[in-house]
C-alpha cells in the first residue's frame, strides 16, 4: 500500500538538501546580480527546511524559532543588497557580475 | 495522503529551483522563485510549522518577490540574459561538479546521522490545553512562549538590524546632491 508510507524526516533534509545543491550551482553557473540573489534565497529556504525538519524530529520548538530569526535577516538582507545593486546598475546598465571587478587589486 | 502533500511540493519546490537556475529573463526567474517559496510554506504546514508557513507567504512571496520584480521593473524588464556566453570554459562542468558533491556529502552526514539522535526533547512544538488535546493555535503560543521567554533580547536585536537595513537602504538609493560628501557642513 503506497498510501501508508508516511514521509520521515529524512526526506525532507535531502529535499532541502537537493534545494540547496540547485542554489548553490546556480550561484556558480549565473551572470546577472538579480538572479544571483534569487539563488542565495533559494540556498536559505533550503536552510530553513532543515531547522524545520529537525524541529520536527526532535519535538523542540528551537528550530522553528530559529528559522523566525533566518527569515528577519533574510529579509533585511535582501533590502541592502537590492539597494546596492540599484546603485550599481543606475551607474552602469546591463553589468554582469563579471563586469565588477573594478576592486580586483 | 502526507506522502501525496510531500511528492507535489517537493515537486513545487524543485521546479522552482531549477526555473530560477536556467530561465534567461529575470522576470519568469522571479515567478519560479514563487513557485519554490510556496512549496516550501507547504512543507511548513506539512511538519507542524504553521505560523512559520504564514510568515513565508507574507514576508517572502509578499514582500522579497514583490521586490525583486519592483528593481527588475526599475532596472529595464526587457535585459534577457544570454545564456549561451559563458566566460570560463570549464566553469559550468566546474559548478555540476561542485553541486554534486555538496549534494553528496550533505546526504551523507544526514544518511550518517539518521539513527544518531532519535530521542523527543524540548517542549514539543504544540501548547496542549487542559485535556492534553493541542490547541487550535497551539504552534503559535509554543513559538511565542520560547520566543518571548528565551530570545527576547535577540528579538529586539532584529528590530535594530531593521532599522539599520532601513536607513542603509535609504542612504545607498537617495541620488547625491551637490555638497553632500565634501565635509563641509550644509
Amino acid at each position: 500500500m503506497i498510501a501508508a508510507i508516511v514521509p520521515t524526516p529524512t526526506w525532507y533534509l535531502i529535499l532541502a538538501a537537493m534545494l540547496f545543491s540547485i542554489g548553490v550551482v546556480g550561484v556558480l553557473v549565473r551572470r546577472n546580480p538579480l538572479v544571483l540573489f534569487m539563488c542565495i534565497e533559494l540556498m536559505l529556504n533550503a536552510v530553513n527546511l532543515t531547522f524545520v525538519a529537525t524541529a520536527k524530529k526532535l519535538g523542540d520548538i528551537g528550530g522553528q524559532t530559529t528559522v523566525f530569526f533566518v527569515m528577519v535577516v533574510a529579509a533585511a538582507e535582501v533590502v541592502v543588497g537590492l539597494g546596492i545593486i540599484v546603485a550599481i546598475l543606475r551607474r552602469r546598465p546591463n553589468a554582469t557580475t563579471d563586469d565588477l571587478a573594478e576592486l580586483k587589486g | 495522503m502526507e506522502l501525496f502533500v510531500f511528492i507535489v511540493a517537493g515537486a513545487m519546490v524543485l521546479g522552482g529551483a531549477v526555473g530560477v537556475i536556467l530561465s534567461k529573463h529575470p522576470v519568469h526567474a522571479a515567478l519560479s522563485l514563487i513557485l519554490t517559496l510556496f512549496g516550501v510554506a507547504v512543507l511548513f504546514v506539512a511538519q507542524q510549522a504553521n505560523f512559520l508557513a504564514a510568515v513565508q507567504v507574507i514576508v517572502y512571496a509578499g514582500a522579497i518577490v514583490v521586490l525583486f520584480l519592483f528593481v527588475i521593473m526599475l532596472l529595464g524588464v526587457d535585459n534577457a540574459e544570454n545564456l549561451r556566453i559563458e566566460p570560463f570554459r570549464i566553469q559550468r562542468p566546474l559548478a555540476a561538479v561542485v553541486g554534486a558533491g555538496i549534494f553528496g556529502l550533505v546526504v551523507a552526514a544526514i544518511i550518517v546521522s539518521r539513527e544518531a539522535e532519535t530521542a523527543v526533547r524540548g517542549d514539543g512544538l504544540e501548547v496542549t490545553g487542559a485535556d492534553g488535546a493541542p490547541l487550535h493555535d497551539g504552534n503559535i503560543k509554543a513559538l511565542a512562549r520560547d520566543l518571548f521567554s528565551g530570545h527576547v533580547l535577540a528579538f529586539e536585536l532584529t528590530s535594530v538590524l531593521l532599522v539599520i537595513a532601513v536607513v542603509g537602504t535609504v542612504m545607498l538609493a537617495r541620488k547625491p546632491r551637490k555638497g553632500d560628501f565634501d565635509g563641509s557642513a550644509s
